[in-house]
């Protein structure tokens, strides 16, 4: 929006008032070698009929419509509904069906449960495997060498930089995930909460809370809606 | 529905040759190629929490083959003391990892 009240003196032009410079070309760098890379693939694929640019458009839009909010609302479903909880722990890929959730054919679920006596957290030290599907891009310290190696050696250490200290009585519980199945965390819900509705409750659940490195969030801070990409 | 790797692996899958509650310990083998046992945890012991299903072969599915016959996949559990001898935090710290059934050597 242009302020006409504002004072012309400070700067030259001829009408009146003063424009922004355009706004620079996203695409005016020069691609990086990991961009050519993936022109040059997909390009391949395309023209050796492997795939159609349709495809590889819908499936970037499945990946991007995948956000902590999706595991959210399975974690408020898992807290209210005790059924449901035991079939999301017991059957994860079936438990997430119910709410449309396709996970894919790459990877089976498991979920785990946080309690009063056990608190997990998830890492992947071979690469940075992560539950995409339910959760949506990890965030990059996810995959950065510092989590992947320091969450193993010493996770307690780990969970109180993110802010996360528990008790000696409560046992933590690392899952590194190696192979074929992927892990998300049922985290505990709140005190304070009894009666909330499901759509109130998951706006305390935080992606963190679902690898581990956090809690649910307590009742009288609900967190800020955050997207998968934000580290 | 199942996982693509644990799809066309045919009958009769294998039987698992470790249960939940079986000691074990991970083989210590200087592979060299893809395999999915972390270099920290070989030749650690641990306790089979749960018997993960049948996959392919990983270590065969790295070089474009079909990975079959499939292996069975565990849950280890591994005391965090076990794993790093000055590890600081209580002794019921544990680590969970999944390995396949020819990395796993039974405990007596």
């Amino acid at each position: 929006m242009h302020d006409h009240d504002h004072d012309h003196d400070d700067h030259d032009h001829g009408h009146g008032h003063a424009h922004a410079p355009p706004q620079k070309d996203h695409d005016s760098e020069p691609a990086g070698a990991y961009e050519m890379l993936e022109k040059a693939i997909s390009e391949l694929l395309i023209s050796k009929g492997v795939l159609t640019a349709q495809e590889i458009a819908a499936q970037i839009d499945s990946m991007d419509s995948r956000s902590p909010a999706l595991g959210a609302k399975v974690v408020a479903r898992a807290w209210t509904d005790p059924a449901f909880k035991r079939r999301l722990l017991k059957d994860t890929r079936g438990a997430l069906a119910e709410f449309d959730i396709d996970i894919g054919s790459l990877a089976d679920f498991r979920t785990v449960e946080n309690t009063g006596e056990v608190h997990n957290v998830i890492v992947c030290t071979l690469c940075s495997c992560y539950p995409k599907m339910l959760l949506g891009i990890p965030p990059a310290w996810y995959k950065s060498l510092a989590y992947r190696s320091r969450t193993v050696i010493d996770p307690r250490g780990v969970l109180a930089e993110f802010g996360v200290e528990l008790p000696d009585d409560v046992e933590v519980r690392v899952h590194d995930s190696t192979a074929d199945l992927r892990y998300i965390v049922l985290p505990m819900r709140p005190k304070g909460t009894r009666g909330w509705s499901e759509e109130k409750l998951a706006a305390l659940v935080t992606r963190d809370s679902m690898i581990g490195t956090a809690l649910a969030s307590p009742p009288e801070k609900p967190a800020a809606p955050r997207r998968g990409t934000a580290a | 529905m199942v996982s693509k790797r644990a799809k066309g692996l045919g009958a009769p899958k294998p039987a698992p040759a470790f249960a939940p509650g079986d000691a074990v310990r991970i083989a210590s083998r200087p592979v060299v190629g893809h395999c999915r046992t972390p270099w920290y945890l070989r030749g650690k012991t641990g306790v089979v929490a749960a018997v993960q299903g049948t996959f392919r072969n990983p270590e065969q599915l790295a070089y474009h083959k079909p990975g079959l016959p499939g292996l069975v996949l565990y849950k280890v559990r591994v005391k965090q003391s076990e794993l790093w001898s000055r590890y600081a935090g209580p002794a019921r710290d544990t680590l969970e990892v999944d390995i396949y059934e020819t990395w796993l050597e039974p405990v007596r």
